[in-house]
């Protein structure tokens, strides 16, 4: 028993095709990717939204602000 | 013997792509230099993570969709032809995995002969593509910094790097591309395919964005807005001339013979050829890269009068605007159209900048946009009446045809970014607020930063005896 179906390297290389895990569910990896990256946006919106919001009430008198422009 | 030859080919192919993936990572080491080095203290970590994770968002629907859509297609579909059957390029097919060549029991998807050709090669093309895809996306990145979401250039990101480039280059890039076949397009090394989408994309993006604060007087002059650092600036540009050599070796096939090109090339003299299976040199390339890189430093160097910014710039665009020929001109024709199409760019520029009020920090509309879609319509007449494909039946480079491309490309990138971008500002999705924008977009981060660095130096400051 092994997870990609190979149990010794005694083959001749021709015969062998996929060696990775778990062969015959690609489907379900592809679906579980395109899952990770939707949501990896509608994560990083939400995040992006709230980091906004803390920086619109954050230095009401300006004073960093002006610090951070004379910086350039 | 021949099965032995046909394995070092397979093999010696395989490596050439690595090679050239790995030089081409070079060419985001140099975006986020460049745009960290162009944009203001308070927007570096922003800026730096805008581009940087434009490389794992469009790898992974790379390879999801984009691969596919590359050979699927090549006619349109509907203009030469349907939709082109390519399983091995399907993300759930077993070849987009390790891969030994054989059929297993039970593997749907794979025969025998996409197997044997594409189980090594499969990858490094994917990777090869990729580095494409990423660097399409990325020159968007930098003309939209310090105001410009993140989360809204990463979805842009996605669009132009994994389905709009890589549908213009089935089109216009590819043995069978339909552009190709009727218009007789050429356009070897991409001015068109990745320069002129991504600046009409760019010129999308700003359009509906609109311009930094401060950018432009009451009276609508612009203001120069300096670079922070022109030293990291000038370091990234070199980094991205210095990716640009895999950016052109992987658009050559590194070796074939004329049997598995199967066109009407004779004999069994073995060659590189371009993306369209046509005859070059990896010797040509260089030749004309060196001289139209030069021929946009030197010309750089005296439009802007030495700045460096603009020096380095337009020798990229030099490169680039010499790209749709350089596996067939001259390197003198190479220097002189790496001299003459950057100037002009250079002029757009600021033409452009004044007269429309687009705010484009890196000049990235012009390098690219500018510079690739001169480029190909250059090519049209220096090249005209040469065949664009070793295949019979195509039809022969010529002005209209790379013309009518030339504008399909800026337009395939303008167009979808537009109308992306319109939902994005109407869903308030697309630009900082403006008193965020003066605070910096790395506020929260620095404020952190700085939190975390008082707190530790009192902290070491107590122990002091």
């Amino acid at each position: 028993m092994s997870t990609n179906g190979m149990e010794s390297w005694a083959v001749d290389l021709k015969d062998i095709g996929a060696i990775y895990p778990f062969q015959g569910s690609e489907v379900v990896m592809v679906i579980i990717g395109l899952v990770f990256w939707i949501g990896w946006h509608v994560l990083q919106t939400r995040h992006e939204n709230a980091e906004i919001e803390a920086d619109m009430a954050a230095d009401r008198s300006g004073e960093e602000t002006r610090k951070a422009i004379d910086r350039h | 013997m021949e099965g032995n030859l046909n394995a070092l080919t397979t093999i010696f192919t395989e490596f050439y792509y690595w090679v050239t993936i790995v030089m081409m990572f070079l060419i985001h080491v140099g975006f986020c230099m460049y745009e960290v080095g162009v944009s203001r203290r308070r927007n570096h970590l922003k800026t730096l993570m805008k581009n940087a994770m434009a490389i794992p968002l469009v790898t992974i629907t790379f390879y999801f969709f984009g691969w596919w859509i590359y050979f699927g297609f090549p006619n349109g579909p509907g203009i030469a032809g349907g939709l082109v059957t390519a399983p091995f390029a399907e993300s759930w097919n077993p070849l987009m995995g390790t891969h030994l060549s054989g059929v297993n029991p039970g593997e749907t998807g794979v025969t025998p002969t996409d197997a044997a050709l594409w189980h090594r090669l499969n990858g490094v093309f994917w990777g090869a593509f990729l580095l494409f895809s990423i660097t399409t996306a990325s020159i968007i990145s930098g003309s939209i910094i310090e105001r410009a979401r993140s989360g809204a250039f990463w979805i842009v990101a996605v669009l132009v790097g994994s389905v709009l480039w890589i549908l213009d280059a089935s089109w216009g890039w590819h043995p069978q591309g339909w552009m190709v076949k009727l218009w007789g397009y050429h356009d070897a090394y991409a001015s068109g395919v990745v320069h002129a989408i991504a600046g009409g994309a760019a010129l999308a993006f700003l359009i509906v964005l609109g311009p930094r604060i401060g950018k432009f007087k009451p009276d609508g002059t612009p203001r120069d807005i300096p670079p922070h650092n022109v030293w990291l600036v000038t370091i990234g540009l070199f980094l991205i001339f210095t990716g640009f050599w895999g950016f052109y070796a992987a658009c050559n096939i590194p070796l074939i013979s004329p049997a598995t090109i199967a066109g009407q090339i004779t004999g069994e003299t073995w060659t590189a050829t371009n993306i369209y299976l046509a005859p070059t040199t990896l010797s040509a390339i260089t030749f004309n890269f060196l001289m139209s890189l030069s021929g946009g430093m030197l010309a750089g160097y005296i439009v802007s009068k030495g700045d460096p910014f603009w020096t380095f710039s337009m020798g990229l665009c030099g490169i680039i605007s010499a790209s749709a020929g350089n596996d067939l001109y001259h390197p003198i024709q190479a220097l002189l159209i790496g001299a003459i199409v950057p100037t002009i760019c250079y002029k757009l520029h600021y033409f452009v900048e004044r007269r429309f009020k687009i705010d484009d920090a890196v000049g990235a509309v012009a390098v690219h946009g500018y510079g690739g879609f001169l480029g190909v319509v250059v090519a049209g007449f220096m090249l005209w009446g040469q065949p664009s494909s070793p295949y019979e039946g195509f039809a022969h480079v010529n002005p209209l045809g790379n013309f009518a491309g030339a504008v399909l490309m800026f337009v395939l990138g303008f167009v979808p970014t537009f109308v992306v971008s319109k939902i994005l500002n109407s869903m308030n999705l697309l630009r900082v607020p403006a008193k965020v924008e003066l605070e910096g977009v790395d506020f929260a981060l620095n404020h952190a930063f700085d939190a975390s660095v008082r707190e530790v130096g009192t902290a070491e400051k107590a122990m002091i005896k």
